[in-house]
């Protein structure tokens, strides 16, 4: 997928929030993959973590704004453990995650899960499933 | 020797498994559990936004809770329960402008600096009890049962709040030894187990446990030991839709790993609740003998 | 006694205060309630007032002071009003309500789970309880759901006026006082324990245990009742649990 980078694509207001929100300075990435390689849930992305890290970098919005790995990310910090620049990829997920639900999107609406799988869940799926998939 | 326990909320109904059994055996150890009064549920993961403070207010309330009871130690058993109080009490110790922001936005408690300990079940019965003393309990050894310790990923990530190193942990292993099980060791025990994707992807956390199972049987395991009530439902709850979907799944019995402590210290199987695990763990602790009826 | 016709008060000597009734400025007597200022005003209430006894959860307010950030909140009937409050009337919030066939239900704590499966979003901000007017404790309710245990949030509900305050500051978006019915509804319904001597007892009438005794009853003239009332045997007020009577034929 070939992308134009140039000053008009890229948004410095979304890099900027990104480093507030996440307090990690992604620059510093240099795109070795460890990430995506440890990344268990690889099969289920759309974006590799490496590949969200360039697009943050060169201030990609929109590409990110409907990317599904951030979603998909189960916050483990597998990723962050490895990377050999010590970033903390996982509150970089979670940096774009939170840009998108604070617009009051939601990843997934709580009244409609089905009856059956909350009579079966956890409470504790629901409490971590929300506060990572709701606004 | 008494200690503040905080359950969280899973572990009075879904997880009561986890909250009976370990009871049950701090008991034998004499270990005094006082169950905090009045909690609140800690939000089950710890806010990775730099700006979000107000996701950090429910487990510092819980650590005020503790103090407030007179304790300066709180154990848990629910290993995301750890993660996420450990997180922030490590914010309230080393962060004075975010201490101070959420000391005063919650006007209606006593401030918190973060001097609370908060530990989970396993580093507390190693660094605290000591194995020797479990060891001492032990009446009924799990001789011959092949358990796979499974560790996920709140007890060992981050490092600054780690019970055990992140790539090669011990002390499940140890814990499992101790009560006289042979430990399968598999890459497996240290991945994830898909989590709250259950809820957003299901069928990709759905894989995910399926892979850390079969690494387990792969590696010669019989069943698999954990400490969390998501991957419970995860790899317990949800293995019935692994063995429809995956060609050559396997059942595999899952244990919280207090309720093989719970039987190896011959405590009475009914503080096990198996009637919320899957059956085959059952059938595996009677075919070694275990437990009988 | 004779009362002393100087003290008595006269409307032009009421102290007044001055309050502030959605923004706009109003000097009212500093003794009534925030309902009777409102009144005195000018206002007419058409909806948002019910029982003015405190009880009915239709007349929340919700007013700040001057210099301070704090929001304070009460009912207006029992409030009394405050030298340079600003205040608005809360008479109705919305939150979700949902339906349910209470005969389909059990008691269990899935049921809530499902039915308000939001409950989850709780984040333990406390804004809910800080804004009750009747001290319930909110979040410790909610608090008490999300561990299943319907029974402690009952009672800790027991207050609730279902004014939907706690509603409004939710940052989860949880129709609290909603999911507290719900709560007190299946502790009432299916969870208080029975009284087994209850149903004993209407059992037995069912099955005609007391007929004859009332149709001996029945069939007395009035002085033979009035006599055998007069002559009954009474349980005395010290007797014990284990007290019969001599005459058991109707037990």
């Amino acid at each position: 997928m070939a992308r134009e980078i140039s000053l008009k694509t890229i948004d410095d207001r979304f890099r900027q929030k990104i480093k507030e929100i996440s307090g990690q300075n992604f620059q510093q990435c240099f795109q070795c993959g460890t990430c995506s390689g440890s990344c268990p849930m690889t099969e289920h992305l759309d974006l590799m973590p490496r590949q969200v890290m360039a697009l943050i970098q060169f201030g990609q919005a929109d590409a990110l704004d409907v990317a599904k790995t951030p979603f998909v990310c189960a916050s483990c910090h597998t990723c962050m453990v490895r990377c050999p620049r010590g970033l903390d990829l996982t509150k970089i997920m979670e940096a774009v995650r939170l840009v998108k639900l604070r617009r009051n999107v939601n990843e997934i609406e709580p009244s409609n899960l089905q009856p059956e799988d909350v009579t079966e869940m956890p409470q504790v799926a629901m409490v971590s499933g929300f506060r990572k998939l709701t606004s | 020797m008494k200690i503040a326990y905080y359950p969280g909320c899973t572990l009075k109904t879904k997880g009561k498994s986890l909250e009976t059994s370990a009871l049950a055996c701090m008991g034998q150890l004499g270990i005094e559990a006082e169950e905090l009064e009045r909690w609140n549920c800690c939000g089950a993961v710890y806010s990775l936004a730099d700006d979000d403070l107000i996701h950090i207010v429910a487990p510092v309330r819980d650590l005020i809770r503790v103090k407030q009871a007179g304790h300066d130690k709180v154990i848990t058993l629910c290993s995301m329960c750890y993660n996420t109080l450990a997180r922030a009490n490590e914010l309230m110790r080393h962060d004075e402008e975010k201490r101070k922001t959420i000391n005063d936005f919650m006007d209606e408690e006593p401030d918190y600096t973060g001097d609370v300990q908060v530990l989970h079940f396993l580093d507390f019965l190693r660094d605290e009890i000591g194995w020797d003393k479990v060891k001492e309990k032990v009446t009924k050894p799990l001789s011959g049962m092949k358990v796979a310790p499974y560790y996920g990923c709140t007890l060992l990530r981050p490092k600054e709040v780690a019970i055990d190193r992140a790539d090669q942990p011990e002390v499940m292993h140890s814990f499992l030894e101790t009560l006289g099980a042979e430990v399968v060791d598999f890459p497996g025990a240290i991945q994830c187990c898909g989590t709250y994707q259950v809820l957003g992807n299901p069928d990709a956390a759905l894989k995910v446990s399926h892979d850390i199972l079969s690494d387990a049987t792969s590696h010669g395991a019989e069943a698999l030991a954990l400490t969390c009530p998501l991957c419970d439902y995860n790899m317990s709850k949800r293995q019935d839709q692994m063995l429809q979907k995956y060609e050559g799944a396997r059942e595999v019995p899952i244990y919280y790993f207090t309720q093989l402590m719970a039987i190896a210290m011959g405590i009475p199987v009914e503080e096990c609740h198996f009637e919320l695990n899957r059956e085959s763990s059952v059938q595996l602790l009677k075919s070694k003998n275990l437990v009988t009826g | 006694m004779s009362i002393v016709p100087q003290e008595e008060t006269t409307a032009t000597e009421t102290k007044m205060v001055p309050i502030y009734i959605m923004g706009k400025r109003y000097e009212v007597p500093a003794t009534l309630t925030i309902m009777k200022a409102i009144e005195y005003a000018g206002y007419k209430y058409i909806r948002g007032c019910g029982c003015r006894g405190g009880v009915c959860g239709a007349c929340s307010t919700v007013y700040r002071k001057p210099g301070d950030y704090k929001i304070y909140t009460g009912l207006a009937c029992q409030t009394v009003v405050e030298p340079e409050m600003y205040l608005t009337q809360m008479p109705f919030y919305p939150a979700n309500r949902t339906t349910y066939d209470f005969g389909e239900l059990t008691g269990t704590p899935d049921e809530i789970n499902r039915l308000y499966p939001e409950l989850f979003r709780c984040v333990a901000c406390n804004a809910c309880t800080k804004v009750c007017p009747m001290d319930v404790q909110v979040m410790d309710y909610i608090a008490a759901l999300k561990r299943g245990d319907i029974q402690a949030a009952a009672e800790i509900s027991f207050d609730c006026i279902q004014c939907g305050l706690c509603a409004s500051r939710c940052m989860g978006e949880l129709p609290q006082y909603h999911i507290a019915q719900l709560a007190r509804r299946l502790n009432g319904a299916y969870l208080t324990p029975k009284a087994e001597h209850l149903q004993t007892m209407c059992a037995n009438i069912d099955a005609g245990r007391y007929d004859p005794g009332l149709a001996e009853l029945k069939g007395m003239d009035l002085e033979t009742l009035r006599n055998t009332y007069q002559s009954r045997e009474m349980e005395p007020a010290s007797a014990g649990e284990d007290w019969t009577p001599q005459d058991k034929s109707h037990l």
